[in-house]
């Protein structure tokens, strides 16, 4: 009985993390340009990853240990590749959208807006 | 973090925090307490841990107190739950036909001293809804906002920066 609600419990994680990497996905071709792109792929894959983590750990208890040590090591890497690959863009000056309102950095480092 | 060796340094105690963490993940990961693996585990622990001996880790300048460790906690917490906001928010406008996206780069300032703190904050920022460190230069952080709603230093720190930054002085200052 609670194996199976644990089951339940773990493929219905595994199903809305895959929901938010899909999400995820749509931002990367929907998104503007590159900082808008990064900003979707790095909060989505965090998000998903870590739910679809924490479902397998349901569906598979034993790997529970394991699971929490990937977990972190995403939660650390991965905003600081985002970080890395949107300063890299900023400063080769990779084009951003005719939206962009405001750009401080560029007016800073005495950029072109 | 200064440029000047200190006797701390020399000593190489501050890589013993670093050098912990390695190993426990590493014998966390194997799941085993055999000689090989801890043999193996503690070599590369060292060489790691002797390159990076002048890097942080989380604990290197955090605060051995209880309130610090509550503070942790409170920040781990809202995390999680700005984490989550972040996503709905971000799939409410990609799923928004006429995606409603205002974006720029705006300034803001931390008032956290420590570096680890400030790596932390970083992280956290980009990780919250519709922010994205860009740039770290002092105590100025360089933020991509999604859907700016001041460009002001003052008004976009209150909003982006100060939620965390609540946390981050107690466990780092």
């Amino acid at each position: 009985m609670i194996a199976a609600l644990l089951d339940l419990l773990g493929a219905l994680l595994l199903l809305v993390g895959s929901v938010f990497m899909l999400l995820g996905g749509l931002g990367l071709v929907r998104m503007p340009d590159v900082f808008n792109r990064i900003q979707a792929g790095t909060k989505t894959t965090t998000l998903g990853t870590l739910l679809t983590l924490s479902g397998v750990g349901l569906l598979q208890p034993d790997w529970a240990l394991k699971l929490l040590l990937i977990g972190l090591f995403i939660l650390f890497t991965n905003p600081l590749s985002a970080q890395v690959l949107a300063r890299a863009a900023h400063r080769i000056g990779l084009r951003k959208t005719p939206l962009t309102r405001v750009d401080r950095l560029a007016e800073d480092t005495g950029e072109d807006a | 973090m200064g440029s000047v060796t200190t006797l701390h340094e020399l000593s190489g105690l501050t890589m013993v925090p670093l050098l912990a963490i390695l190993l426990l993940f590493w014998v966390a990961l194997n799941a085993s307490l055999s000689w090989q693996v801890l043999s193996v585990g503690i070599t590369v622990s060292l060489l790691i841990g002797w390159l990076f001996r002048r890097g942080l880790s989380p604990l290197t300048e955090l605060r051995a107190t209880p309130a610090s460790y509550r503070a942790g906690l409170g920040f781990v917490w809202h995390f999680l739950r700005e984490l989550v906001r972040s996503n709905l928010n971000l799939a409410r406008v990609v799923l928004s036909p006429d995606l409603p996206v205002n974006p720029g780069i705006v300034k803001v300032r931390t008032r956290l001293q420590s570096p680890m703190g400030r790596l932390l904050l970083a992280n956290a920022i980009t990780l919250t809804p519709g922010t994205l460190t860009v740039e770290l230069q002092d105590e100025w952080l360089y933020v991509h906002w999604v859907q700016v709603e001041s460009a002001d230093i003052d008004a976009a720190t209150a909003r982006i920066v100060a939620g965390f930054e609540r946390y981050l002085e107690v466990m780092y200052g």
